[in-house]
């Protein structure tokens, strides 16, 4: 399946885009993760969430959608 | 969907006419106002002189309407308005406005300490601080 994954505030650091659509072969989030690891190395070390169709989404869980977003810790207000 | 971002600080003036917009409707008996300002906080040294906020926006529009969607239904309001700041926002200024008018004070305080709460917990936004010699270090919200 085509995931369009996106970065945020000091992810994008690591992996120097914003942005990217990747070819996932399908499974859950933390074999999309070991995907994600082996092109960012140093992400592994990062703290952060992911969010499947902008809901948080446990590592467990099927990948199930297109949109996919890694989110370092909040910071707002 | 309605979006809450505002490019850099909000002003005064934006504040004030939010304030003043309101006359108009006259069962309301209480306002509070929350205004989050960029502090000058010093770090090892380097003090910061400005953060850079992005958020993931789509993302971020929906959790701020869900949380709008869930403090109408927890709190007896009239009304309620957020605005939250995108890009640089330099020590001193604001960054986050949430306005919340109710008949009665009491449902005022109760819930603009519930929202704020709710978007430092939910909202996917992230501050770049960026201190005075130009380095930087990503914020956490505590």
């Amino acid at each position: 399946m085509q995931l369009n994954i996106k970065y945020f505030g000091m992810l994008t650091e690591v992996t120097t885009c914003n942005e990217e659509d990747i070819n996932f072969k399908g499974g859950t989030v933390s074999d999309l993760l070991e995907v994600l690891f082996s092109r960012y190395p140093s992400l592994k070390s990062k703290t952060f969430r992911v969010a499947q169709n902008n809901n948080l989404s446990p590592n467990e869980c099927e990948v199930s959608a297109n949109k996919i977003a890694l989110l370092p810790s909040f910071a707002g207000g | 969907m309605k979006n809450v971002f505002k490019e850099g600080a909000i002003s005064s003036d934006f504040i004030a006419n939010s304030i003043a917009k309101h006359q108009t409707k006259k069962t309301i008996g209480a306002h509070n106002i929350f205004l989050g300002q960029v502090r000058a906080d010093e770090i090892d040294g380097k003090t910061v002189d400005a953060i850079e906020y992005t958020a993931h926006e789509e993302m971020a529009n929906e959790k701020f309407h869900e949380i709008r969607e869930e403090t109408f239904s927890k709190f007896d309001l009239t009304c309620m308005h957020i605005y939250h700041s995108l890009g640089t926002v330099k020590a001193g200024e604001i960054c986050l406005f949430v306005f919340v008018s109710s008949p009665r004070r009491k449902e005022v305080y109760k819930a603009i300490e519930y929202v704020v709460d709710e978007i430092k917990a939910n909202v996917p936004i992230f501050g770049k601080e960026i201190f005075e010699d130009q380095t930087h270090q990503w914020k956490v919200n505590s």
